[in-house]
């Protein structure tokens, strides 16, 4: 029986993949470990292997192809003497389980009769692209190179920046952010450093005082945790404890909050954590161009800046102006989407959930409007709050774990800056509290949902 | 005279002028008469919180900041006020802050484990044990980054020297040739652990050889042999070699902290220390027998200290309380507001 070869993927969060190569013909027989193909993805290229043993029967994917859906199949694999179109085919596509239908409950109608104070200053509607000029060149451009642009372009401008972390120079970057930056800027500039983390963040640090302007990456922000009093007891409370003499202009990035099935001790989000602490800057960015615009303002922020970014939203592309000096400032959120009856405030991943769940629920006619945080510290609250004037309700949508989380302060902010706009409880839709689990379908279940973001809309919203 | 003794590696000893030696003289009783006062306002409840005396061990940063040139950093941990007072800084400001006034280095918002003077290039008053070694490898990863000529001299304790942060730094520190004197004050008691009872391997600066760092022990209660194993380690990280580790032995006369039961080890034994291998009474009797100076002219120089240390007390009980304001400045660099509630 013929066995399909599947585009396999090659680390865990890819999606798709070019076939850059086949390295065997129809008709050739093949054994198990036998290199098949190069494969490339947006990280990296590498070698496939054959599994089974049995002879090549039909390519289904021409090499070259790009965009090849994980799991799909690229070739036949027969039996010794089987014919190629005769074959019955077995398959073993992944078989996806549909959503559940969430129970809608009709319960808790609002207070009739209740009335809003008018806002002290009326809630403005903020244009939905605020940050460039319009008639602006845009590009599509991944979360990637958008990061990469942002950290070369500041290189250039400010001779005093550099990078430094674990594989970040010759290797081109764990997560291919620095890649070219090594051919660029040479090895003076972008430091390889060994596995060390609380001992680089200190140089860093160090550094810092000592006049210069250190892009410390960290591999993830799970390695961080090794290097947390570096970060916090000496990078963000030095300038307060010398009176302002001095202190650590630099930034901390890399990538943030779960991955794909790496488990728990790979798969933290730390903007609840960061956040906390007075001395730091936090930006998690969503969109390519935020993520290039903020990091650019980090790297020039006098202040050590927390940088999170997602490892999923590397590979995702957005318009990115075409500018010579494009920046985002801190601490102002965006619209992306403009609503009456609900707010749905997030930041970073979480956008994904409070767009796709704002796009379903104006099927149902609830028209949301969708917050982008964009930078923790300093918290755009005035946005917030405009938006909550306006329609009464918020959601708040965030990945990290439900106790501390950004949302709950949101939510205290709100009670106590705009308790008599509210027609509802705010719901926090955040990770479940529980390590992040390996299984596939217990780790998509830990994580917060667009059902869920829909569910606790149409609570708030009674419907 | 007590019998002294240098060890063999740092018997030679460095030319020095009579100036010179009286200069050691007056910074280390400085520091000593300071501490003494800080030790009187403390308990006098004008001082709060930890107070790390540095009595006892005022020949190691003399020593070194008598190797040192202009623009040369140091960092070291919360036993700090003598490194500040050898560097230059203003016993007033130091003693100010300790008093949580106004008038203190960090305007009261550091104390004394926190005091920074960007003038003098002194990084920290760092509280948390070794967290400044790797700082202090970074201020001269910064300088060679720069091309500037300079060294950071990177104080950390016995205590310290077993944190898993310092081998990091070193082997970072060597790997890039970065110009950093490590400088272990080993006193012998990290709080009241004795180095017996913390490891097996009590020689410190030997352990710099598993990452190719070069080093020796130096007596500490000896400020001549300080200055010359400073010089020469100065002159290894300036030539472009690397870092180099000084394990300087010395001994701290008082407790840990304010508050140290010295149940760790005997009164006889502190009376040992100040009797035969006082640093200061070292330098006096040099002094005295080399006629540089007279009985007279030290009784002077104690005066002047004494006035000098009295004066900063007063300026430390004067100065006024910082402002309310002050809890809200310095958080940030550009000032950012950051209010969790309207």
């Amino acid at each position: 029986m013929a066995t399909e070869i599947l585009m396999p993927a090659l680390s865990p969060t890819m999606e798709e993949g070019t076939l850059a190569k086949w390295l065997v013909k129809e008709g050739d027989t093949v054994s198990s470990g036998d290199i098949l193909a190069e494969i490339e993805t947006d990280k990296a290229t590498m070698e496939f292997e054959a599994v089974d043993e049995g002879v090549m029967g039909k390519i289904l994917v021409e090499e070259g192809t790009e965009g090849v859906k994980v799991n799909s199949p690229i070739a036949v694999l027969l039996d010794e003497g089987e014919d190629a179109d005769s074959a019955t085919v077995e398959s073993s596509q992944p078989q996806q389980p549909a959503p559940a239908e969430k129970a809608r409950s009709s319960e808790d109608e609002p207070a009739a009769g209740m009335d809003h104070p008018a806002p002290a200053t009326p809630a403005q509607a903020r244009k939905l692209e605020p940050d460039w000029p319009e008639g602006t060149e845009v590009k599509q451009t991944t979360v990637r190179e958008a990061l990469r642009d942002a950290m070369a372009e500041e290189m250039r401008r400010d001779d005093t920046v550099f990078l430094m972390g674990e594989e970040v120079a010759e290797y081109q970057g764990a997560y291919k952010i620095s890649q070219g930056l090594l051919d660029e800027f040479g090895a003076k500039r972008v430091i390889d450093t060994p596995i060390t983390e609380h001992g680089f963040a200190g140089i860093g640090v160090g550094a810092a005082f000592g006049g210069l302007r250190p892009i410390v990456e960290f591999m993830t922000f799970n390695f961080a945790m090794q290097a947390m009093d570096q970060i916090i007891n000496s990078a963000a409370k030095t300038l307060y404890m010398s009176g302002g003499q001095m202190g650590a202009p630099m930034v901390f990035r890399g990538p943030n909050g779960a991955a794909a099935r790496v488990g728990a001790q790979h798969s933290q989000d730390y903007a609840a954590w960061y956040s906390s602490v007075p001395g730091l800057k936090v930006a998690m960015p969503y969109s390519a161009s935020d993520a290039k615009g903020l990091l650019k303002t980090a790297i020039r922020d006098p202040n050590p800046v927390i940088f999170l970014e997602n490892e999923i939203l590397y590979g995702r592309s957005f318009d990115v102006p075409v500018m010579d000096d494009f920046t985002v400032p801190f601490g102002k959120a965006r619209i992306w989407r403009e609503g009456g009856d609900v707010t749905i405030v997030s930041f970073g991943i979480g956008m994904t959930y409070a767009l796709e769940a704002a796009e379903k629920l104006a099927e149902d006619g609830i028209e949301a409007e969708v917050v982008d945080l964009r930078t923790l510290r300093p918290l755009d609250y005035d946005t917030v709050i405009a938006s909550v004037q306006k329609t009464n309700r918020c959601v708040t949508v965030e990945e990290g774990f439900p106790v501390g989380a950004i949302g709950n302060h949101l939510s205290a902010y709100i009670m106590e800056n705009a308790f008599d706009y509210l027609d509802a409880p705010v719901i926090n839709c955040t990770g479940k509290d529980v390590p992040m689990p390996y299984a596939a379908n217990l780790e998509k279940h830990a994580l917060v949902t667009t059902d869920e973001v829909i569910a606790a809309v149409k609570q708030v919203t009674y419907r | 005279m007590a019998a002294r003794k240098t060890t063999a590696k740092t018997a030679a000893k460095p030319n020095v002028s009579a100036e010179e030696l009286l200069e050691y003289y007056r910074e280390m009783l400085l520091i000593r008469r300071f501490e003494e006062k800080a030790g009187q306002l403390y308990g006098m409840g004008l001082i709060g919180g930890f107070c790390h005396l540095y009595i006892g061990q005022e020949a190691v940063v003399v020593g070194l900041e008598a190797a040192a040139e202009e623009g040369d950093k140091r960092v070291t941990s919360y036993r700090d006020h003598g490194h500040m007072l050898a560097c230059g800084m203003d016993p007033k400001g130091v003693m100010a802050e300790l008093t949580g006034r106004e008038g203190g280095y960090s305007k009261g918002k550091g104390g004394s484990m926190h005091m920074f003077s960007k003038e003098k290039h002194f990084y920290g008053g760092h509280g948390i044990v070794g967290a400044q070694v790797p700082i202090g490898a970074g201020l001269a990863f910064a300088d060679k980054y720069l091309g500037n000529d300079r060294v950071t001299f990177t104080y950390f304790g016995d205590g310290a020297a077993n944190q898993g942060q310092v081998y990091e730094a070193y082997n970072m520190a060597e790997l890039w040739d970065l110009p950093v004197v490590f400088v272990i004050e080993n006193n012998q008691y990290a709080m009241g652990t004795s180095t017996k009872r913390s490891t097996k391997s009590p020689s410190y600066w030997e352990r710099g050889a598993a990452y190719g760092i070069p080093g020796e022990e130096v007596d500490g209660m000896d400020v001549l042999a300080v200055k010359a194993a400073g010089e020469k380690a100065v002159a290894h990280c300036r030539a472009g070699k690397g870092p180099y580790i000084l394990e300087i032995k010395t001994y701290r006369y008082r407790g840990h902290s304010m508050s140290d039961p010295a149940k760790y080890r005997t009164r006889e034994e502190v009376q040992k220390m100040r009797e035969e291998r006082d640093a200061i009474e070292h330098v006096r009797e040099l002094l005295l027998q080399g006629k540089h100076a007279t009985e007279d002219d030290l009784k002077a120089i104690d005066k002047d200290i004494k006035a000098i240390v009295n004066e900063a007390a007063e300026f430390a009980k004067e100065s006024p309380e910082p402002a309310l304001d002050e809890l809200w400045t310095d958080i940030y660099a550009d000032e950012v507001p950051q209010e969790a509630s309207a």
